[in-house]
């Protein structure tokens, strides 16, 4: 059993008590809410008679459902727009903050809640969401809950959960240039396999963890769950501290140091005992894209698209059933499968660097012919300052679109989709069938600057090419 | 024919079964994405692995014939894996189904079906492709579970599931709806809340 984590501390920090059937009774020191799956749960504390016990410490926004090319009320569509103000008549009836449409911080969850500082470290963070393991960036213990458990933290703010093993996954030295925290995160689910995780938290440690900036970290979190883990986290260190410095949550100055003193004292201590760990070589990964219709099938630009019979056995039926739907021949490189739709964006890579990052791609090139390409900001922060940068007219002029924040095409509910057998290269993080609201649609997964490269070339491409002229 | 929704202990479940094949069946299957545009759950049950039967035109095990009114489903390995929707649980649900067997579930679909009242046990690999295939052979058999037996069985095999001892308890107890229990400890938690540092603005 692991010993002296953030993790282990954390828990320790926020156990009400053991439960019968084996799980312990943890309080949520900050719970996030949005319009898809908090509904129902309100319908239960209403049927029961219950109130919203910490009201303070649930904070809303809406993301899933906005359209992203004119958030004009109401909106086209009419499912959505009930959506929007059910969500904002049970956060004015229950006294919650709702950082909705027309507010200058609304923005797909996972985003908003770390730039306002409500993400720090040592908290417990839950949503009704499976990304929500991306505020562990920040070295808080957060992960994604059932509508069922949303209701259990209004009533309560607490909520049944089973302590996860805490394994340690240690990267030594350094991403190479072109080469992003998604390529880390998918080399990782790629080696540990989709259900690998499951059952544990993943710490992720080492130096070419402790390089990454925030933003790279929140991408690596971000994606645990795909990698089988509930909840990802990073020990807070001098980065965190100075991204949170002065956010509009973040504590001011006798708190600021204090705060400090406790954040510090939550990393997981150096004799700290892991249920497991694993090493890796973060200088020798390389650009990683998925082929398939799992995040874990990834593979480097350099390599080609496995053949499922030559795979470990218990892969094999998954990569059949890839290859037919993905409709991709086997053995044949990655690198130059034709694109239809790029899609940058998404609480995986919509935020500041990653528009950065793919905007040094773009500048001076023009999206290939036939291409759709479209870029979808995280938050209304992100497009703010992405604008103030001239990011947006970056992509604008390579005939990119400039979308407004939302979730977008990474779950397509919103009327952005793929049309049929289209192909896309995503930013996003899963590319299950149909995840991108076509039946048929396939996506391959890559980092924001490979998409971009995608997007100039009509084709996967190493980016690193690009970057080189 | 319509059931009603879990309540209670829930220490047996008799009735017919099929299965769905393959590994790694992931919720954005379960219940595509864009039924989750919806206020109330009522619906979803209809909607059920949407995607998939639309592809097989009628001949999807939700759309045939046979698996009417069955409320036991048959699974490999990983089922319910990818978004934590509980969309997914709730349309299996309200479509009818009481139960799952399978190789593995996913964390949190587990703990989904779970809060509803909806067991998910499992048994290994050689054993579920046993049952689906006594299952395939005769779709109209009835299928009894028992769960202080941790089996399943047809009268002819029985054939020993697991489950872990949290879920167990909590099934045969009734006590799988958790909001009234984590409401009792109101004095815990208000303790916790005052002792956080980062609730009480680090003083
Ligand atoms: S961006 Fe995608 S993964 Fe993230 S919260 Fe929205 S739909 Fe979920």
């Amino acid at each position: 059993m692991s010993s002296g984590t953030l993790y282990d501390k954390v828990w320790d920090l926020h156990r009400v008590k053991e439960l019968p059937g084996g799980s312990t009774q943890l309080f949520v020191g900050l719970h996030l809410i949005h319009e898809v799956t908090s509904p129902q749960a309100f319908s239960a504390i209403h049927e029961k008679n219950l109130g919203v016990k910490f009201p303070n410490l649930t904070i809303a926004t809406v993301d899933h459902i906005v359209p992203t090319s004119n958030q004009q009320r109401p909106f086209n569509d009419p499912l959505a727009e009930e959506m929007l103000t059910t969500l904002e008549k049970n956060c004015e009836s229950h006294g919650i903050k709702f950082h909705g449409i027309g507010s200058t911080s609304q923005g797909v969850v996972h985003v908003m809640a770390p730039e306002l500082g409500l993400t720090q470290p040592g908290m417990t963070v839950a949503c009704g969401d499976s990304h929500t393991s991306t505020h562990g960036a920040f070295g808080a213990i957060a992960f994604g809950i059932g509508t069922s458990q949303v209701r259990d933290v209004l009533a309560s703010q607490s909520l049944a959960m089973k302590k996860l093993k805490v394994r340690r996954i240690w990267v030594d030295g350094a991403l190479q240039k072109g080469v992003y925290a998604k390529d880390l995160i998918l080399h990782i689910i790629r080696h540990l396999g989709v259900k690998g995780g499951v059952g544990f938290a993943y710490e992720f440690a080492g130096p070419a963890i402790e390089k990454l900036s925030m933003e790279g970290r929140m991408t690596i979190c971000n994606m645990a769950i795909e990698g089988g883990a509930r909840c990802g986290y990073i020990n807070p260190d001098e980065t965190t501290y100075k991204y949170l410095k002065g956010k509009e949550y973040s504590p001011k100055n006798q708190g600021w140091d204090n705060a400090i003193k406790w954040w510090k004292s939550l990393a997981s201590d150096s004799e700290a005992k892991f249920d497991d760990e694993i090493r890796l070589n973060g200088s020798s990964i390389e650009p990683t894209v998925t082929w398939g219709i799992t995040p874990g099938q990834g593979i480097s630009i350099k390599e080609k698209i496995p053949n499922p019979e030559l795979l470990p056995h218990n892969e094999q039926q998954i990569a059949r059933d890839a290859c037919k739907y993905m409709d991709l021949e086997p053995e044949k490189p990655i690198e130059g499968t034709s694109i239809d739709v790029c899609f940058i964006g998404s609480c995986t890579n919509g935020r500041l660097s990653d528009l950065q990052e793919a905007s040094k791609i773009v500048r001076g090139h023009k999206v290939a012919t036939g291409i759709r390409a479209f870029v979808v900001p995280g938050s209304q922060k992100v497009a703010k300052e992405a604008k103030q940068k001239g990011i947006d007219k970056i992509f604008l002029k390579a005939g990119f679109e400039w979308r407004e924040p939302g979730c977008s095409m990474c779950l397509a509910m919103n009327p952005d989709k793929l049309e049929g057998r289209q192909i896309s290269a995503s930013s996003s993080n899963r590319n299950f069938k149909g995840r991108q609201g076509s039946a048929s649609g396939r996506t391959l997964l890559m980092s924001p600057a490979m998409v971009a490269a995608a997007a100039i070339n009509g084709k996967v491409t190493d980016v690193r090419k690009l970057l080189q002229e | 024919m319509k059931q009603e929704f879990p309540k209670g202990e829930i220490k047996s479940i008799k009735g017919r079964s099929f299965s769905i094949k393959g590994d790694d069946i992931d919720t954005d299957r379960i219940i595509p994405a864009r039924f989750l545009k919806c206020v109330s759950f009522s619906a979803l049950g209809e909607q059920v692995f949407a995607d998939d039967r639309k592809e097989l035109k009628g001949n999807h095990p939700f759309d045939l014939e046979n698996n009417k009114g069955a409320n036991i489903l048959i699974v490999n390995d990983n089922f319910g894996c990818g978004s934590s929707r509980e969309h997914a649980p709730q349309a299996l649900m309200r479509w009818g189904i009481r139960l799952l067997v399978g190789e593995s579930f996913a964390e949190i679909f587990f703990g989904n079906c779970l809060a509803l009242g909806i067991p998910c046990l499992t048994a290994s690999k050689k054993e579920i492709i046993k049952i689906q295939k006594l299952v395939d052979e005769n779709p109209k058999q009835i299928w009894s579970f028992k769960l202080d037996e941790l089996s399943i069985s047809n009268q002819k095999e029985t054939i020993k599931l697991n489950l872990e001892e949290g879920a167990y308890k909590m099934l045969y107890s009734g006590k799988w709806d958790a909001t009234s229990q984590l409401l009792d400890e109101e004095e815990r938690i208000k303790k916790i809340f005052k002792n956080l540092p980062y609730l009480n603005n680090f003083k």
